[in-house]
């Protein structure tokens, strides 16, 4: 392989990632309104499908508890917002949902397959209730007002939480616990063998992962106004995260990314015009996407620039 | 001092005895053969000693430890690797990956990466993998796919190494290659427990061979005392 082309290219990638920094940092100066409004939403479903990935993509335990911990942020900054600053309620709803995530890993990771996938939605329906039971004993009410938090200070908080999580994930991805993670997903057992905490090393990512989806959900709330259990654990929350993963590619950390920008776009422009084929459609993007993208957007991308390039690295 | 030693050691499934009652040890640096019918608890007991199940009673001990209640992770960094029965590699991993986990978890577990490289590069090149070093381990042929166990086994530096069957399933040349392989393992200093069917091997590299039948041991001795001895005949070998 020619070694000084990597190393340009290299250069090339972490000017361009340096030039969309730039630009997304300085965006409420020149596309005041609207447009942070919008990213915020987009870094939102990013931060919601790399976490998910984060975790249930090379271990194949299939979380469906992104919702839960989303609404906890949701809930705890509902519940802080208005005694503590914005950075105080986000990383708490984020340590908050972290918690969940380790109580609820060390009794559910031994579950495989759908048992693991049902329990955790189990607790998207199990959460709200508990809250609507406590809400109406201790104060009489349901719901909550949250703290109103100007979008732009909302948006910079998001893309901070997205820049920290991608960061994260990259190393994660990179480093040998990337490669336990893997290895858990190819043969738990075998991996036990190994060497590796294999129960340690799923609770721990469980929790990182939980963690950012718990900040982006304190994040969020801010947002709504006034939030109910139901408004705050809607099990879509669970579902988009996957979709996006899948439809954009599991394989590449850009994947979730990619597809989270895609699928928020999309719902954005079909709910605004179509309004009332936007699910159609929504649907039929994704089913035509399972079928024929078995890798994700990302995978049908790459296999054409190796095309372009000639395929000289033939894969084996 | 026996580097590995079990008393008592019994587990059931259901009302079954699957291991009953077996005292065993096994000696620094021999080859010590563990044999017997389909459903004699061999791989029952290995996976007591590995740690994959906890024995109902009985304790078992590594270099004088007590490693009866460990966890598999435990057992592997304290020196105990084991290969399967049916081949358990990482699929869709390279080769190279593969054995690299195994020097990055094992006994030396905070190995600098390159470090851990170097390892898993000599280790491919022990078993003679360094060809296939970059293809998914799943492409690889079975005997190749053995050697991958092989060879992430010893990536952990186990003083004790757990072979359940390794010759199962290869051709004469390949089983004397694996026959060749258990001795330059044990060359290297580390001793080796091994489950067999395939009696030229077992006869062949063993110093000592337990026998078991229905959990229970049977017999133990040498090749030569468990060739002839009349218990092992009726159970086992036949005629």
């Amino acid at each position: 392989m020619n070694i000084t082309r990597v190393t340009s290219n290299k250069g090339f990638v972490l000017g361009l990632l340096g030039l969309i920094l730039v630009l997304l940092a300085t965006l409420p100066l020149y596309a005041p309104g609207y447009t942070p409004v919008l990213m915020t939403s987009f870094f939102m479903y990013i931060v919601l499908s790399v976490s998910w990935t984060l975790f249930s993509s090379p271990t194949g335990y299939m979380s469906l508890a992104t919702a839960a911990f989303f609404g906890v942020g949701i809930y705890t900054a509902a519940m802080l917002g208005k005694d503590v600053p914005l950075s105080v309620f986000i990383i708490v709803g984020g340590l908050i949902s972290s918690i969940v995530a380790i109580l609820v890993g060390a009794l559910t990771l031994r579950l495989k397959g759908v048992y693991f996938a049902i329990f955790t939605f189990g607790l998207v329906m199990l959460i709200p209730q508990l809250l609507v039971f406590w809400e109406l004993h201790v104060y009489g009410t349901r719901g909550r007002f949250v703290v109103v938090i100007d979008y732009n200070t909302i948006y910079y908080a998001m893309l901070i939480i997205s820049m920290i999580l991608m960061v994260a994930a990259y190393l994660i991805r990179r480093s040998k616990y990337g490669l336990a993670l893997q290895s858990i997903g190819e043969y738990e057992e075998a991996a036990a063998h190994t060497g590796i905490n294999v129960t340690m090393i799923k609770v721990i990512t469980f929790a990182v992962s939980a963690f950012f989806i718990g900040a982006a959900g304190a994040t969020m709330a801010t947002r709504w106004t006034y939030v109910d259990p139901y408004i705050a654990f809607n099990p879509l929350f669970s579902f988009l995260p996957v979709l996006m993963a899948i439809f954009g590619g599991m394989r590449q950390l850009s994947g979730p990314i990619i597809g989270a920008i895609i699928f928020a776009y999309l719902q954005e422009k079909l709910i605004t015009t179509f309004t009332e084929l936007y699910m159609l459609i929504f649907g039929i993007v994704l089913v035509v996407a399972i079928l024929y993208l078995p890798n994700g957007l990302m995978g049908l991308i790459l296999r054409l620039w190796k095309r372009i390039q000639g395929g000289q690295h033939a894969n084996t | 001092m026996p580097i590995l030693e079990g008393e008592g050691v019994t587990k059931y499934f259901g009302g079954l005895a699957a291991v009953s009652n077996v005292d065993f040890h096994v000696e620094q640096g021999e080859i010590v053969g563990l044999i017997g019918p389909n459903g004699a608890g061999k791989t029952t007991l290995f996976n007591l000693i590995s740690g994959a199940l906890v024995p109902k009673s009985g304790v078992i001990k590594f270099k004088d430890k007590n490693i009866t209640r460990l966890k598999p992770h435990q057992i592997c960094r304290m020196g105990v690797a084991r290969t399967f029965q049916s081949v358990k590699v990482f699929a869709n991993m390279p080769v190279m990956q593969n054995v690299l986990l195994g020097s990055l978890f094992g006994v030396s577990i905070g190995i600098s990466s390159a470090g851990a490289s170097r390892e898993a590069t000599e280790l491919l090149e022990f078993v003679g993998l360094s060809a296939v070093r970059a293809t998914p381990a799943k492409d690889l042929t079975l005997v190749n796919q053995k050697r991958v166990e092989v060879a992430r086994a010893l990536a952990t530096k186990p003083e004790l190494l757990l072979l359940d069957e390794l010759m199962a399933g290869l051709n004469t040349t390949e089983v004397a290659q694996a026959m060749e392989l258990v001795t330059r393992i044990r060359d290297k200093g580390i001793t080796i427990f091994m489950i067999e069917h395939v009696m030229k091997a077992i006869m062949g590299v063993c110093d000592r061979i337990m026998v078991l039948h229905h959990g229970e041991k049977i017999a133990e001795g040498t090749p030569q005392e468990i060739a002839t001895s009349k218990t092992v005949i009726d159970v086992y070998l036949g005629e």
